[in-house]
């Protein structure tokens, strides 16, 4: 039988706050257990929550780029349950009224077609702490610093048919709210994670087949394979005869599989009720306005102008626009260089790129800039020097050496351009190689390739490269 | 006259004249409270050296010529109230060795004023209760009749009063608890509007009915009081920004022509006929004052004890999950597992009164129940609300009992929570609505004290607080002291 994959992603995206949701504690990562939870987000008797009003304008930014309607009153609710990392006994989300509602992204998938995904909603809400159980005999520890660290969590329509749709939204939103400066993606942090629903239908039946929940997902590889395996499991268990229990799973990373964590009737009766802290969230159209003035240009809109003014294919558009440092860089380098869109790109995506890569910086922190690679980008389409000699060039500039002029200048990397130079290299080369020539004017063309590399050897790579072909066609048939 | 007889606004202007100092009328008030006052259970700490230390920073300041109106007068806080280095026990065992790291916006802003706390009040555990019977520390008795309860939930507040052990106390009402004590052991005591007192660092019993408010003898002390207390705090959200009133310098208006409405469900079947005859009294008062009565109705006012029964222990089982003995609070010995610790902690770290709430909460907010109870409820309550709102187009405020009864004996009602319930019919509705409430001494009922309960509109402190404070000219029940305590 042919089955039909269903996901839906649940996508919490830490926000970018510096102080969390209900408190004035600072958010920052990494600090030492416990030391950055005040009595707010201790639960100490009392103490009263006060909402952040910056995570409320991120959310909007986030409703405004994928198109959602802005909800000009919500509300908060108490989603209760004992946990010992919850400080409360209950989390304050939102329930039956999110603070944004029914948008939607457009994914890109490898064959080049795109795909419209329904944004259900995306509602604020507090973090937990940790339990830590490593380094401890016989009990828990207990870390607060993340307790009332906002959340957004972006819950998607049921659209997505397959695990690579699956990552092409989770990379989607990824790159959305990095543009949006609302979270800084981290990953490995679990700043950005997923809860991911799926269940699979025989192909052409309308009603959905009985889903299970994949807990706390954080890689777009981890969603692939957690995806992959749920899927082939619960193909498994109906073609042999079962049925798919409602339940919450885990993804175990080494195993590369999922195994059930709780089913439904284990499940906690959260008793949602509006928190009767906290009045309902309000917005008018004047923050909506101010949000949406503050809004950068989104990556559909910037891959499509890329396309548009520096003729890049949608292949380069698209690598470029997948964030927004990236983006900036391409741009002030593509600036720099004149204009010279696709040199840019190709300079970016290549040398760039692979040299960050291999020595695992983020673009940020390249040591050559924008404005030192346009530089030498603008040497190369004037000709100072060709594209090879460029190479050495920005190894140069990436070795600390200076701008591209300097080591040019330094090195004497300028190309030859006199044709009196180059035609002299060239009539020893010919002089010195008269079997050679004597097989190329015998018909022998593909010859020609030995004679440039001779004449770019002599001149030390430094001749132009069109012009040595040009005259060695011209000697050689003489 | 002893020292502790005398009211706040006759202590302020003792101090402010150089009749005696803070640290004198201090000491007074700690001696009696460990003397005579001590068999009534009105405390559950006395905090004796640092009132002393305090009181003397407050003659200090007096010198300096720094000094506001209160500087200098002593009261007592109650214990849901959260004070820096002292314990706050919310009158439960759960909380036995709380300190918290913090002060309550109320004690703070006391402190500023210069005031001189004397200690923390018994209350009925969590301010669950109607009678102070549900503390963990023991019932607090009545002063007027110590077989008697004294109210609740803020009993020892009301009785440290009555009993001259404090001129002032603070309270909190989330369903009666100002407003009941003080009918029922015979002083003044003001449920402010919801939002007018911050709510920062008082424990929550049910969010969106809790309101603190002053305790005292006299309607110009609450008055006084008031000020000190109310005002916007960016801390609790539900506070509301909007001007303070000196509601003290504006107790001097007329009752000429003040409509004030009669709500017939008020004085219907339930309602003692004694307690009856001390309103009827009152409202003749009221009538050579110039009032003009009108009887109103308040239709769904059935419907205020079953909403608030459903509300108030929702929003209860959600705000006392944080006691779970994982970070401070009672906990269990040896817990086998987590499940042992969350169950024998609160199994007994929670008296049987906040059992039977938190259990009647869970079960109204859970799965399909939840409709059929709490959303049932909060439709009820904008039905009350929407009552008042009508009643307040035609009056000014509303009369009527605080309480059907006067003080019952304790233990009389102790087994029968539907009852006891039943007793908070006239003050329950007006936390559903968010209104003030004031309760002011009236008379006596088989000697016990009876309370007269005035209604304002939102924010209308003012016109409450001078309609009691110009009874309060032409009647003395407020300046009765129990016998005892004469």
């Amino acid at each position: 039988m042919e089955w039909e994959v269903v996901i839906g992603l649940e996508i919490h995206a830490q926000l970018a706050t510096r102080s969390k949701i209900f408190s004035g504690a600072s958010t920052s990562y990494g600090a030492e257990p416990n030391t950055q939870a005040c009595a707010v987000d201790l639960g100490l008797p009392g103490v009263l929550p006060v909402l952040n009003k910056g995570a409320v304008a991120m959310a909007v930014k986030l409703g405004l780029a994928t198109g959602c309607t802005i909800a000009p009153r919500s509300e908060f609710a108490r989603k209760n349950y004992f946990y010992p990392d919850l400080p409360k006994g209950y989390q304050i989300s939102q329930y039956d009224l999110p603070v944004v509602h029914d948008g939607a992204v457009t994914i890109e998938l490898d064959d080049g077609s795109t795909k419209r995904i329904g944004v259900t909603r995306a509602h604020l809400e507090e973090d937990a702490g940790k339990s830590l159980h490593e380094g401890f005999e016989g009990v828990t520890g207990i870390d607060l610093n993340r307790a009332g660290t906002p959340l957004l969590e972006i819950v998607s329509e049921p659209d997505i048919r397959s695990s690579a749709e699956a990552v092409a939204y989770m990379k989607k939103i990824h790159t959305l709210v990095r543009y949006l400066g609302i979270c800084d993606g981290n990953m490995q942090e679990g700043s950005f994670r997923c809860d991911a629903n799926v269940s699979v239908r025989p192909a052409g039946q309308a009603e959905f087949g009985t889903r299970t929940e994949i807990k706390n997902v954080n890689s777009f590889r981890f969603v692939q394979q957690a995806l992959d395996h749920e899927v082939e499991r619960q193909i498994d268990v109906i073609e042999s005869g079962g049925k798919v229990v409602q339940e919450t799973r885990l993804f175990d990373a080494v195993k590369g599989e999922t195994r059930s964590m709780r089913t439904k009737e284990e499940a906690n009766d959260y008793r949602y009720f509006p928190d009767p802290d906290l009045l309902p969230l309000e917005i008018d159209e004047a923050l909506v306005e101010e949000v949406r003035s503050e809004l950068p240009e989104l990556p559909d809109a910037k891959k499509q102008r890329f396309m548009d003014d520096y003729a890049l294919p949608a292949y380069d558009a698209s690598v470029l626009t997948a964030s927004r440092e990236l983006a900036d860089y391409f741009e002030a380098t593509a600036e720099a260089a004149g204009g010279e869109g696709k040199l840019a790109a190709n300079w970016v995506m290549g040398e760039l790129s692979g040299a960050l890569n291999k020595a695992g910086l983020d673009i940020t922190e390249s040591p050559v800039s924008p404005a030192m690679l346009g530089g030498m980008l603008r040497r190369v389409s004037d000709q100072t020097i060709s594209g090879k000699i460029a190479k050495q060039v920005f190894e140069a500039m990436w070795n600390g050496e200076g701008d591209a002029d300097t080591v040019i200048d330094k090195h004497g990397l300028k190309q030859v351009t006199d044709t009196g130079a180059i035609e002299a290299m060239i009539d020893e080369v010919i002089a010195a190689n008269p079997e050679q020539v004597a097989q190329y004017q015998a018909g022998k063309d593909k010859l020609l390739g030995f004679f440039v590399g001779q004449v770019m050897k002599a001149s030390k790579g430094k001749a132009n490269p069109e012009q040595v072909n040009e005259l060695l066609r011209k000697k050689l048939a003489e | 006259m002893s020292d502790t007889s005398k009211t706040v606004a006759e202590l302020a202007a003792g101090l402010a004249a150089g009749t005696f100092s803070s640290e004198e009328i201090t000491r007074a008030y700690l001696e009696r409270i460990q003397g005579a006052g001590a068999d009534l259970n009105a405390f559950i700490t006395v905090t004796g050296d640092r009132a002393l230390e305090a009181a003397r920073a407050a003659d200090d300041r007096r010198r300096s010529g720094d000094a506001g109106p209160l500087t200098g007068v002593p009261l007592a806080h109650k214990d849901i109230f959260c004070t820096r280095d002292v314990r706050t026990s919310c009158g439960s065992r759960m909380l036995d060795n709380f300190t918290a790291p913090y002060d309550a916006h109320v004690v703070e802003r006391c402190q500023q004023a210069g005031m001189v706390c004397l200690g923390k009040t018994n209350m009925d555990e969590f301010a669950m209760g109607s009678s102070n019977e549900t503390s963990y520390y023991g019932p607090v008795k009545n002063p007027w009749d110590t077989d008697a309860v004294p109210g609740g939930s803020s009993g020892g507040s009301a009785a440290a009063v009555a009993a001259r052990l404090a001129p002032a106390a603070t309270g909190t009402d989330t369903g009666g608890s100002i407003r009941q004590p003080a009918a029922l052991c015979g002083i003044t005591g003001l449920k402010p509007t919801y939002g007018r007192v911050s709510r920062y660092g008082m424990i929550a019993f049910a969010s969106s009915l809790d309101q603190g408010g002053p305790m005292a003898r006299t309607a110009e002390d609450c008055a006084l009081l008031l000020e000190a207390m109310a005002g916007f705090d960016e801390r609790d959200s539900t506070s509301v920004d909007r001007a303070v009133p000196r509601y003290s310098q504006e107790l001097t208006g007329s009752l000429q022509g003040l409509r004030v409405g009669l709500p017939k469900e008020y004085f219907g079947d339930g309602l003692d006929p004694e307690v009856a005859r001390v309103i009827d009294a009152a409202i003749g008062e009221y009538r050579e004052l110039g009032v003009e009565f009108r009887e109103i109705s308040l239709a769904n006012t059935e419907l205020a004890v079953p909403a608030y029964y459903v509300i108030a222990p929702a929003e209860c089982s959600s705000n006392l999950s944080r006691f779970d003995g994982v970070r401070f609070g009672y906990r269990c010995e040896s817990p086998r597992d987590l499940e042992d610790l969350y169950k024998r902690s609160r199994g007994e770290g929670f008296g049987a009164e906040v059992k039977r709430r938190i259990m009647v909460g869970t079960y109204a907010l859970s799965a399909g129940y939840f409709d059929a109870y709490y959303r049932k409820a909060q439709q009820m309550r904008r039905l009350i609300k929407n009552d008042f709102m009508a009643a307040f187009e035609d009056v000014d405020l509303i009369l009527g009992p605080t309480s059907p009864t006067p003080a019952f004996n304790i233990g009389e009602r102790a087994d029968d929570p539907v009852k006891m319930y039943l007793s908070d019919l006239y003050t329950i509705a007006v936390n559903l609505a968010g209104l003030p409430g004031i309760s002011l001494p009236a008379g006596f009922a088989g000697g016990r004290p009876v309370g007269l309960q005035l209604i304002g509109n939102y924010f209308d402190e003012g016109r409450l607080l001078n309609a009691a404070h110009r009874y309060q000219q032409v009647t003395d029940w407020h300046t009765r002291a129990p016998g005892a305590f004469a």
